[in-house]
């Protein structure tokens, strides 16, 4: 079981027999009052969207879901195919269902393909990935100012902020649970 | 972590904050951040610390100081609350609290509209002008001109959420219905004194006289944040006892161990004859400076920095 205090983006839940995955999160309290955790939750296997707001007191079961590591191939359209390694098993799992995922899933990226009833639904990507920057507005030299940032489009067409100092064909860590930069890295 | 110029703004907030209480003739005081007692309330959860708690706020000790003789005090410390972390909370935070003898939470209010006017704007002696409070001199996005707006619980309810304050109450949904509805209405662009709560949301303020069902207690809202609450002081040590009696019977209720009845507290309160107090998050306040949507982007150090 959960608590309340556990509830945080990307929790996956059993919700009245269905698995559902936390995709928006917001601890609140107001003063004097009591903590309230918002969730705003996707059903992983109908996609259907659910916000529900919790109590502290409120406890949670955690979604009864199996992981098989595979090896991502490639996308046809909405369907994105794996393989497992072991016995050259393949899948696909739809666009829909890997929501946000997409975004950081590179040909031959090996991955913990999640299943529930036996039917794989999404997959649980490592906490950093490195990604090359496919397109960025060259750095003009002389602007100093160290808070300002740019956006920059890397291999899987995800766009994201990062520093001004980063260039095209450089390979930057992403944070997978956030979508946001981490560093830059040296292959 | 913040980098260079964010210290530099930080530092500047600080003694801005510091330099109208001192010109005002207020005592700045330091309380220990580790004690023996805390104040139990029933929804804030104290951080252990070798059979002692840290502080969730320095307001037991700052009281009895007012007893000890002091007029108007202020402090600028360190809090801590168990497992509250989000945009707008972490478990350690930067708490500014102040106290004036003789006074009410009307007075607090007048503090708050001066307090932000005037470090909007502000320059500090010591740093350069570069270092200007907040650039442009003003906080983005805020109609600071007083008075600012002022509306009673009840009429906020009334005005904002889908069920009237009443059957909010009756219903157990009071909270839900505030962050919800209520809240994200406040403070824009004129900050909101959320006012008069219901007597059931305060531990350790005082009732209207005209209506005992009420507490002279407020919420600062600004951008729909809430940036300080203060309220007239309870100073009837009974009455005090009897409400933290309620609150260390819902602790223990929901399975807690609560820490105790602070009896030296009770017995300097019977000293105070009025006082206001009010405490505002510093961490908060400089998010409203920088325009920073996430706290853990407003302080020197956030849990992620380690």
């Amino acid at each position: 079981m959960y608590n309340a205090s556990d509830l945080r983006k990307g929790l996956k839940l059993q919700i009245d027999g269905n698995p559902y995955i936390i995709i928006d999160f917001e601890f609140s309290k107001p003063g004097k009052g009591q903590a309230l955790y918002r969730c705003k939750m996707r059903n992983m296997i109908t996609g259907n969207q659910l916000v529900q707001t919790y109590r502290s007191v409120d406890k949670f079961e955690k979604a009864d879901l199996e992981e098989r590591k595979m090896q991502y191939l490639y996308n046809q359209d909405d369907e994105y195919h794996f393989m497992d390694t072991d016995n050259f098993e393949q899948l696909f799992i739809t666009r829909e269902q890997l929501g946000d995922n997409v975004n950081f899933l590179i040909d031959n990226m090996e991955v913990e393909v999640l299943f529930f009833a036996g039917k794989a639904i999404d997959v649980s990507l490592p906490i950093f990935v490195n990604l090359v920057v496919t397109k960025a507005d060259p750095w003009a030299k002389g602007d100093t100012s160290g808070t300002d940032t740019k956006p920059v489009t890397v291999e899987t067409g995800y766009i994201l902020q990062v520093p001004p100092f980063v260039e095209e064909g450089e390979k930057i860590q992403i944070d997978t649970r956030t979508g946001e930069y981490v560093t830059r890295v040296k292959d | 972590m913040l980098d260079r110029k964010g210290l530099h703004r930080r530092a500047a907030l600080f003694a801005s904050v510091r330099r109208f209480f001192r010109t005002r003739g207020f005592l700045e005081v330091d309380t220990p951040i580790r004690q023996p007692v805390i104040i139990p309330e029933s929804n804030i959860h104290p951080l252990a610390a070798e059979g002692q708690y840290l502080q969730t706020s320095p307001e037991l000790c700052m009281k009895r100081i007012l007893a000890a003789g002091c007029d108007n005090i202020f402090q600028i410390c360190p809090c801590f609350r168990k497992e509250e972390r989000g945009r707008r909370h972490l478990e350690e935070f930067t708490m500014l609290e102040w106290y004036r003898r003789d006074a009410d939470y009307l007075q607090l209010m007048r503090d708050c509209e001066e307090l932000l006017v005037e470090i909007a704007g502000s320059t500090v002696p010591g740093f350069p002008d570069t270092e200007k409070l907040p650039e442009g001199g003003t906080f983005p996005g805020l109609e600071l001109t007083v008075p600012w707006e002022r509306l009673t619980v009840q009429e906020a309810f009334s005005r904002y959420s889908p069920l009237p304050l009443d059957r909010c109450i009756a219903e157990d949904c009071f909270d839900e219905m505030l962050v919800e509805h209520v809240e994200p209405n406040l403070g824009r662009p004129v900050p909101t004194f959320l006012h008069d709560y219901p007597v059931e949301m305060a531990t350790l303020a005082k009732c209207r006289a005209d209506d005992p069902t009420r507490v002279e207690r407020f919420e600062l809202y600004v951008n729909g944040m809430e940036l300080a609450n203060g309220f007239s002081e309870l100073t009837d040590a009974d009455e005090q006892r009897r409400r933290f009696i309620h609150e260390i019977g819902i602790i223990e209720g929901s399975g807690r161990l609560p820490a105790g009845i602070p009896e030296r507290f009770l017995a300097d309160l019977a000293r105070i004859e009025a006082a206001a107090g009010i405490a505002l998050g510093m961490d908060r306040l400089f998010m409203l400076l920088t325009g920073e949507k996430d706290i853990s982007r407003a302080v020197s150090f956030a849990p992620g920095d380690f």
